[in-house]
């Protein structure tokens, strides 16, 4: 929208609505964020970044981030499309390995332990850095396979009997065993897409990692199986650490402790969930929380 | 929790050796495939580049009338059924007089090729003041004599191990002595068909019924194909049984035995429709239904990468159905069907188990002069030649080899080129 | 007047008539305003003439041998008429050969019809042969050219204004491609017959049961009655195993290499390795099978005996080691690529899930990606497997000729594709069982061939399908 536009061209008759939205146009398009606002870093953090910087190929889809997550404790991150939310996420477990075109610059600590270190085994850390994807993906194979996937690759289960326990713990932590127990041997891709993202829950949680990185697992489903989800989340706190990508404010502020507000590839704003929705420090923020672009 | 991870971590050296291993199975895999083919194409060229020469020996020949059999004025008659090879052994004799034995004197003949003796006629019928004079010429030498020059004789063996008797190596190295052996470049090769005789055998009839052969397979199945492609993409009805069956046998066809459609060809053209055994036809006939998938499946394809925005376009300023078709579809899909077209020719030009069916397998020692005319193939000439005893015929085969594999490539090099370059993004 | 030039005589009147036709109609629609463009009405006249006046040369041409061969035979003395069919058959090649000969060498054997009484009567056929298809040459040119000219005449009087020229030449333009079309259906037609019909005739000679299931294959049946060597035996178990054992050993090469090379290029190589391994790989899928046949015979079966021989062991120099190992390498292009297209096919997601859960990459592709991708791998396996069973050339110039029951790799044995070429090359009349044979073992490749490419194309759609 422009001034030309306007039948009347005195800048002091436009509307304060009119002014507003020039103001986040403005704000929107203004990216000097020079420093995140809010709390970033915490005591005793599970994970610590600091300065990651990520690339693909020439184009920088992450800029100068620094963000910890504190133990047993949901971290939201929030922000428009494109924001590189998830890419920081898939960082944390080092996902972004298998894209070739991918670099990624920065300090990242799990537990004190440089997570992009020489010495340091991806599949190791994978397996203590778990993660749940926006599309359920079980693997063409039968629900309990799925869920003894990552135990039978990491040796975990001694025997059969061990197996077939640790599959239904992880069945019903992820609140999905009492739908299956009988067709716990029929193929995982012909549940409903809630029960494949929770069996997705139930395989990650199989191998009893530390941090569950969630990167919008409720994107595709439908309001009742969020809710579900949702509560999962929430329960599942109680034992991990648990970071999560999402599009809905709504969520964030429903599943977690703090959240993190990330715009074109910067982390603007970092607080405890309820401060950021309610006092939001930085402009951005607080354009984006209160829905005037995203 | 550090119990597991206490686990894992015990686990990841085997996994990693695995892993590595596994990788390890993957490269030699396409190691191995391209090493095969490094080893297929280092044995065909190096069995077949020295047949791209020949060896000749020099010899004077004294054209004298009296020993030719010949009167003072004879016509042309009598200059062409005279005994020239008579001429041929008693020179040979006279340079070599230690020839004794039957059976060293039948080996001194065996110095030169049978062909000397035509060579030598020709050269009087051309020229009848030669007679009475003498004269150089350099005759074809025989198979055994060519491949020692090659260095194919390991004169170190044992005398009874060798093609060639100690008097004979002799004979030859009296010859390279006096300069009269001559390594040259094979032009019989390319300009001579079929021989019994190895070092007379030529590729001209195989590559002239492969010509032929080709000709008839583009002139059927080119328009064929594209007529096919535009009806089944452009006309056919949708759910329609008889187009499916067609989509359904046009897939099914694409993967029949090549040997299938040699019985085809056997039974239906020339059993039943009286086509010519033997004949470029034939093999024409049969190797365009093998190609018809091929060029149908290619031509799809393109004419489905043409936007329908184009065909759109020319049907709202009035054209008919087929004059999109034509007039608009078929010109941008031109250059994809000529690749399509020029893939399946080159699979056409490599195809023996067929021809060998329909009789192009035959001896045939004249180049064909039309589709009708008995021939055979270039990949059934190299069939013929494979399965000769005589060791030049080796050779002979690898360089005819040689010269199919380098038309496949051209041609699939032309395809690319084509796709490269007219390639579209829409 | 020849067959070729007689065509593009026809050829040049079409193409007069197409320009006549454009003039005409150009000079019509002066006045009133035509239907159709006039290179329409050019066309029109020009395919009105082409088709009709190239069916007449082509069933003239398929039909006027057979029609003069009746005609010949019929004029024979009697005491030929009398001779069983198989005899009047060997003698009306004979004669027809000797025409030939005549006819295209310019060539009398005058020494031969002296000999005998026999080969005088047949040079005297030959000659009437020569002779009734000159006369069949010159009545086909005349008939083809006056009835080009009539329709010319004809087509061109219809040219006006009104009429509906593109729409008719649409119509003949469609005809044209629903031929051109069918003629898939009308090949595979032909073969099921052509290998129906002489299998039953086959069949006729030898039980079904006998050819099924019996254990010894000696196709040597004696031409005359009273000739030694009995009647031959056609039990094609001895070829089936023979078949089996060399695509066996081909597929046990070409799968396990031509699997692996595809994930490698697949998951592994960097994109500076695929681009020029791929395509090197794909010309061993270009290069003839007759090379092959050249190699496996003449290089690989004498490196394999020598080396068996240096370890003791007594190996044919026909092994179907030899022609097994480099159909397998003929093969690995079809395995990879089709491997390669399903294991790309395989979503990412799925790999993500694997590796989100500490897999390895190796990991990752055995126990996520081959059996997400195993149905359109087995496709690929079948259609491989199909691609031997037909494959002619390797085994024909590498593998033997003796039908032995045998499973030994190092000793010879014979395929069917190996025996329908020694069927069907050698000099036998074409009715005998020995060529019946090869129709009823073609019949049997046809069908296996055919039932595995069907199920082959099933399993690859199916899973198309799942990740569609």
């Amino acid at each position: 929208m422009t001034t030309e536009a306007l039948p009347n061209t005195d800048p002091s008759a436009e509307s304060a609505a009119l002014q507003q939205a020039r103001e986040n146009n403005r704000a929107a398009l203004d990216v000097t964020v020079d420093k995140t606002v809010g709390q970033p870093f915490v005591e005793n953090p599970k994970i610590s970044t600091r300065h990651v910087h990520v690339f693909y190929g020439d184009k920088p889809a992450i800029k100068d981030i620094s963000l910890d997550i504190g133990r047993n404790q949901v971290l939201a991150m929030i922000g428009p499309s494109g924001c590189g939310k998830s890419t920081f996420l898939r960082c944390l477990n080092r996902m972004n390995d298998t894209i070739p075109t991918c670099r990624v610059e920065g300090d990242f600590r799990l537990d004190g332990e440089d997570i992009y270190a020489p010495g340091q085994d991806p599949v190791l850390l994978r397996s203590r850095v778990g993660m749940v994807f926006q599309k359920p993906n079980p693997f063409p194979k039968s629900i309990y396979d799925n869920v003894a996937y990552g135990v039978r690759l990491h040796g975990l289960a001694k025997n059969r009997a061990e197996l077939d326990e640790i599959v239904e713990k992880s069945l019903r932590r992820a609140g999905l065993f009492d739908e299956v127990k009988d067709d716990l041997h029929k193929p995982g891709t012909g549940l409903s897409g809630g029960q494949q993202q929770r069996l997705c829950i139930a395989r990650t949680i199989a191998i009893d990692p530390e941090v569950i990185l969630m990167d919008e697992p409720t994107s595709a489903l439908d309001p009742i199986a969020t809710a579900l989800i949702e509560e999962l989340m929430i329960e599942l706190s109680e034992n991990y650490t648990i970071a999560i990508v999402t599009h809905s404010m709504q969520q964030a502020a429903r599943v977690s402790n703090r959240t993190a507000y990330f715009h074109m590839g910067k982390l603007v704003e970092v607080n405890d969930t309820d401060r950021i929705f309610t006092t939001p420090q930085h402009p951005l923020t607080e354009n984006y929380i209160t829905g005037r672009f995203g | 929790m550090k119990n597991h991870q206490e686990k894992i971590r015990n686990s990841l050296k085997k996994r990693h050796a695995r892993e590595r291993r596994f990788r390890l199975y993957g490269l030699l895999s396409v190691s191995v495939s391209i090493l095969f083919l490094l080893l297929l194409l280092t044995d065909i060229v190096s069995k077949g580049l020295p047949a791209f020469t020949e060896t000749r020996i020099k010899l004077d020949i004294t054209l004298d009338p009296q020993q030719l059999g010949l009167g003072d004025h004879p016509d042309r008659d009598a200059l062409f059924h005279a005994n020239y090879s008579r001429l041929i052994t008693e020179t040979l004799k006279k340079m070599f007089p230690d020839a004794k034995t039957r059976k060293q004197r039948r080996d001194l003949k065996q110095l030169v090729s049978k062909s000397a003796a035509y060579d030598l006629r020709d050269a009087v019928l051309a020229n009848p003041s030669l007679l009475g004079t003498t004269q150089s010429f350099w005759f074809l030498a025989k198979d055994d004599v060519d491949q020692y020059m090659k260095g194919r004789i390991d004169r170190t063996l044992p005398e009874s191990q060798r093609r060639l008797k100690d008097y004979q190596l002799a004979w030859i190295d009296r010859l390279l002595a006096e300069n009269r052996l001559e390594k040259r470049f094979n032009k019989t090769f390319f300009t001579a068909s079929d021989s019994r005789e190895p070092e007379q055998a030529g590729i001209r009839g195989a590559f002239v019924g492969s010509v032929l052969t080709l000709l008839v397979t583009l002139a059927l199945s080119f328009p064929i194909g594209v007529l096919a492609a535009i009806y089944l993409e452009e006309f056919a009805p949708q759910n329609n049984r008889w187009v499916d069956l067609i989509e359904v046998n046009i897939n099914n066809l694409a993967a029949v035995p090549s040997i299938v459609f040699g019985l085809l060809g056997l039974a239906v053209f020339i059993g039943f429709f009286g086509v010519p055994r033997s004949a470029p036809l034939a093999g024409g006939l049969v190797l365009t239904l093998m190609t018809l998938p091929t060029i149908i499946i290619t031509s799809r394809a393109v004419i489905k990468a043409v936007p329908q925005s184009i065909r759109e376009a020319a049907l709202a300023l009035g054209a008919s159905k087929t004059q999109v078709a034509f007039g608009h579809v078929l010109p941008l899909a031109l250059p994809g069907i000529l690749t399509g077209t020029i893939i399946g020719m080159a699979q056409a030009l490599g195809e023996t188990a067929p021809l060998l069916l329909i009789g192009m397998v035959a001896f045939v020692a004249d180049v064909p002069h039309g589709i009708f005319d008995p021939s055979t193939a270039l990949p059934v000439q190299i069939f013929l030649w494979a399965d000769s005893p005589e060791r030049a015929f080796v050779e002979r085969t690898s360089a005819a080899i040689i010269v199919l594999l380098t038309f496949l490539i051209a041609m699939n090099g032309l395809a690319v080129f084509m796709r490269k370059k007219y390639e579209k993004k829409w | 007047m020849d067959t070729l030039p007689l065509v593009l005589t026809v050829g040049l009147l079409a193409l007069a008539g197409f320009f006549a036709g454009k003039h005409k109609a150009r000079l019509a629609s002066t006045q009133v305003r035509s239907h159709s463009r006039p290179h329409y009405h050019g066309y029109l006249v020009a395919l009105w003439t082409l088709i009709p006046a190239l069916l007449v040369v082509m069933v003239w041409s398929f039909a006027s041998e057979s029609v003069i061969t009746r005609l010949v035979v019929a004029e024979l003395p009697a005491r030929i008429q009398q001779m069983p069919a198989s005899e009047k058959s060997l003698f009306t090649n004979e004669f027809k050969n000797l025409a030939n000969e005549i006819d295209v060498k310019k060539h009398i054997p005058t020494e031969a019809i002296k000999s005998s009484d026999s080969t005088a009567v047949a040079y005297q056929a030959a000659q009437r042969y020569i002779q009734l298809t000159r006369l069949s040459q010159q009545l086909k040119a005349a008939v083809t050219l006056s009835l080009a000219a009539l329709l010319i005449w004809f087509t061109l009087h219809r040219v006006q204004p009104q009429l509906k020229a593109r729409n008719s030449v649409e119509t003949i333009i469609k005809g044209l491609m629903i031929v051109s079309a069918s003629i898939a259906i009308l090949t595979t037609v032909g073969i099921v017959f052509s290998v129906l019909f002489e299998a039953l005739a086959f069949f006729r000679h030898v039980p079904p049961g006998e050819f099924l299931f019996g254990t010894h294959w000696s196709p040597q049946t004696a031409i005359r009655a009273d000739q030694v060597g009995g009647s031959g035996s056609f039990g094609a178990i001895p070829l089936l195993t023979g078949t089996l054992l060399i695509s066996a050993i081909a597929l046990v090469v070409a799968v396990p290499l031509g699997l692996f090379s595809a994930i490698y290029l697949a998951e592994y190589a960097s994109p500076g390795i695929r681009t020029v391994a791929k395509p090197v790989m794909e010309v061993l899928a270009g290069i003839p099978t007759v090379v092959y046949g050249f190699f496996a015979a003449l290089t690989v079966a004498p490196f394999i005996r020598e080396t068996a021989e240096s370890f003791g062991i007594s190996a044919s120099s026909e092994s179907a080691l030899a022609a097994g190992l480099v159909m397998g390498i003929m093969i690995i292009p079809f395995v990879s690529s089709l491997s390669d297209d399903v294991i790309s096919a395989v979503p990412a997601i799925l790999r993500d899930g694997s590796y989100a859960l500490g897999a390895t990459k190796s990991e990752t592709i055995r126990k996520v990606v081959i059996p997400a991708a195993l149905p359109g791998i087995v496709g690929g396996v079948l259609l491989a497997a199909s691609r031997a069973i037909g494959e002619t050339m390797i085994v024909v110039m590498a593998a033997g000729l003796a039908a032995k029951l045998t499973l030994n790799p190092l000793d010879s044995v014979t395929t069917i594709t190996t025996q329908i070429v020694t069927l069907l090359t050698g000099d036998q009349a074409f009715d005998s069982p020995k060529t019946l044979a090869a129709f009823a073992l073609g019949l049997g490749l046809f069908v296996v061939t055919l039932t595995l490419n069907i199920l082959s194309l099933h399993v690859v759609r199916k899973y198309r399908e799942q990740y569609e």
